[in-house]
């Protein structure tokens, strides 16, 4: 943590570089190097033991095909795999951000009355406990519509952590702040919108990225329960269906785009999360020491 | 600013002075009865009269906390009154803790616009305000710094001027500086008597520290735990404004040696 008052005598000339500074700096550079390279490299020594143990053991493409094929078959079939990969992250999205107005809407809720909160917390631990697997059949049956039912699936997954996480932090607000707001004379709305929902805007985005990844998840189980589903199948469809036509290339390739998609939203929410606190709160402030 | 300020109160002290001052509010009587049968406060009185500079001394437990948090209404008293000589308007009072409690997601220049956002000012209405309390607390140029990039000291200025922007007529303040080191406290308690002479208003000073009510008060009220009560008022008879000299002049020390002879009866009362 440095302190304004003493970063204005940081920049003076004619100081004699520290040699400990200089090798925290440089290991810090080399730190941050190896945090991409080495990931990377990671996956394409993978990459190329895979290919090497299917050449070397002649492994046929049905039980597992090698990398080349997978990616043969993700571009042969990008025309089909695309519009699933579309559908899937319709669901996706749509389900977390349900998850999101949802979650936090029930949380102001109930942070704003303990009797609400009392009566209809157990449900939302019921529903978070009970397995989607268990619930989403029921759901197909008394849901019509095939991407309702999905969505419902999946924003039931999603909407726990939002939920819980945000009803944590609207009620961890700094208790002299509260009395301040108290003294001041503040409604309720004011104490909401410029104490309770700043407070608890880092745990609600500790929630958001957990809900991001349960959200796929959702979206990816509700299509396994739902099964067929004709012109509007996701990835999760594709796979099933190739596995019975035994085309394992594309059960790799679709896999392949549901771990990106995945990353993809893990990123997408720790960026979000980082843009939001980056001024002021530790979790997204790097220690320099 | 200088719209708000009211006309300086003489600079009197002593008994009699200060009991000559309009009253601003007083407790009759107050018990607070925390749970069953914790008796946090047991008859307190204290009339609080326009200017004084109030510091409750007593050991740890002997109610100071609150008797503050009963002023500020934030508990009411079990039995008793508190009466305010003029009602209460919003911006009449301003709370500092012992903590800065400050928002850590706004900036300086927010936070010190807190109390007046609360009251639905806009910032432009208010903001000479904001910056003539800022430089009066020495931190001019840090309206748009975090708190997270403040010391200890200047986070509490920052306190501070914002409980000090509104014009308050009563702030209470709850041992603001004990998590301080010694140097940058004496400094903080030079700087809060200039302002609040610049904006005139009452202080009640809740503090462990004999040497800080001396320095800062005209008058002691002295308190002993189980239950808390107050057991006896000094009046630190010497004009302001107090200098660094006064810190090291023989009455200074007289006034402590009798603060302390105070303070240490009601340590054994409350055995
Ligand atoms: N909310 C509460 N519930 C129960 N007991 C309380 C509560 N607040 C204070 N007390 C009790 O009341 C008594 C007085 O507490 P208070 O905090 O006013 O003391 P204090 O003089 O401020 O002490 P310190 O110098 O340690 O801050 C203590 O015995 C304390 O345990
Ligand atoms: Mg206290």
């Amino acid at each position: 943590m440095t302190t304004v008052d003493q970063n204005t005598n940081l920049a003076q000339p004619n100081v004699v570089a520290d040699p400990e500074e200089l090798a925290r700096a440089r290991r810090k550079r080399n730190e941050k190097i190896g945090q991409w390279v080495l990931p990377a490299l990671v996956v394409v020594l993978t990459i190329i033991a895979w290919d090497r143990i299917v050449t070397v053991n002649e492994l046929p493409h049905y039980i597992l095909p090698g990398p080349d094929l997978v990616l043969e078959a993700l571009i042969e079939d990008w025309g089909m795999l695309s519009e699933s990969l579309v559908v899937t992250l319709r669901i996706t999205v749509g389900a977390l951000l349900i998850a999101i107005i949802g979650g936090v809407g029930l949380a102001v809720l109930f942070t704003q009355s303990r009797w609400v909160e009392m009566s209809f917390f157990p449900y939302a631990v019921i529903l978070q406990v009970t397995p989607i697997v268990a619930i989403a059949p029921l759901i197909f049956i008394y849901v019509d519509n095939r991407m309702v039912g999905l969505l419902i699936c999946a924003w039931i997954v999603a909407f726990f952590p939002i939920l819980s996480n945000t009803t944590l932090g609207l009620n961890s607000a700094d208790h002299n702040l509260r009395d301040l707001f108290k003294v001041y004379g503040a409604t309720r709305w004011q104490k909401l919108r410029y104490l309770q929902l700043p407070s608890a805007l880092p745990y609600f985005l500790g929630g958001l990225r957990i809900a991001g990844g349960l959200s796929l998840i959702g979206a990816v189980v509700a299509e396994y329960v739902a099964g067929t589903g004709g012109n509007a199948s996701g990835l999760a469809f594709r796979i099933l269906e190739a596995s019975y036509r035994l085309n394992i290339p594309r059960m790799f390739a679709a896999l392949l785009l549901i771990a990106m998609t995945g990353v993809v939203i893990y990123a997408l929410t720790s960026l979000v999360s980082y843009l939001l606190l980056r001024k002021w709160h530790e979790s997204a402030i790097k220690r320099e020491v | 600013m200088t719209a708000h300020a009211r006309p300086a109160s003489s600079t009197l002290v002593g008994e009699a002075a200060i009991r000559a001052r309009p009253n601003v509010l007083s407790m009759n009587y107050v018990d607070k009865v925390f749970g069953r049968d914790v008796v946090a406060l047991k008859d307190m009185n204290l009339d609080v009269n326009e200017g004084d500079f109030i510091s409750l001394l007593g050991p740890s437990g002997c109610g100071k906390s609150t008797a503050l948090r009963l002023i500020a209404d934030l508990i009411h008293p079990t039995k008793g009154q508190i009466k305010w000589a003029n009602p209460r308007a919003a911006n009449d009072l301003s709370v500092v803790f012992q903590e800065p409690a400050l928002m850590p997601w706004a900036t300086v220049e927010q936070n010190v616009y807190l109390p007046f956002r609360l009251s639905g000012k806009p910032l432009s209405a208010v903001k000479s305000d904001i910056d003539e309390v800022l430089a009066l607390v020495g931190l001019e140029k840090f309206h748009g710094a975090y708190p997270r990039e403040l010391s200890g000291g200047m986070k509490m200025r920052v306190s501070i001027a914002r409980a000090m922007v509104t014009y308050p007529k009563l702030i209470l303040m709850d041992e603001p500086f004990a998590a301080l080191d010694e140097i940058t406290r004496f400094k903080l308690n030079n700087d809060l008597l200039a302002l609040k002479d610049k904006i005139n208003c009452t202080v009640i000073f809740v503090t462990h520290s004999v040497f800080e009510s001396v320095f800062l008060s005209d008058r002691i009220v002295v308190m002993a735990a189980r239950p808390g009560r107050v057991i006896d008022e000094l009046y630190v008879d010497e004009a302001y404004p107090r200098t660094e000299t006064f810190r090291t002049s023989a009455e200074y020390a007289a006034h402590c040696r009798r603060a302390s002879d105070t303070l240490k009866h009601a340590m054994e009362l409350g055995q």
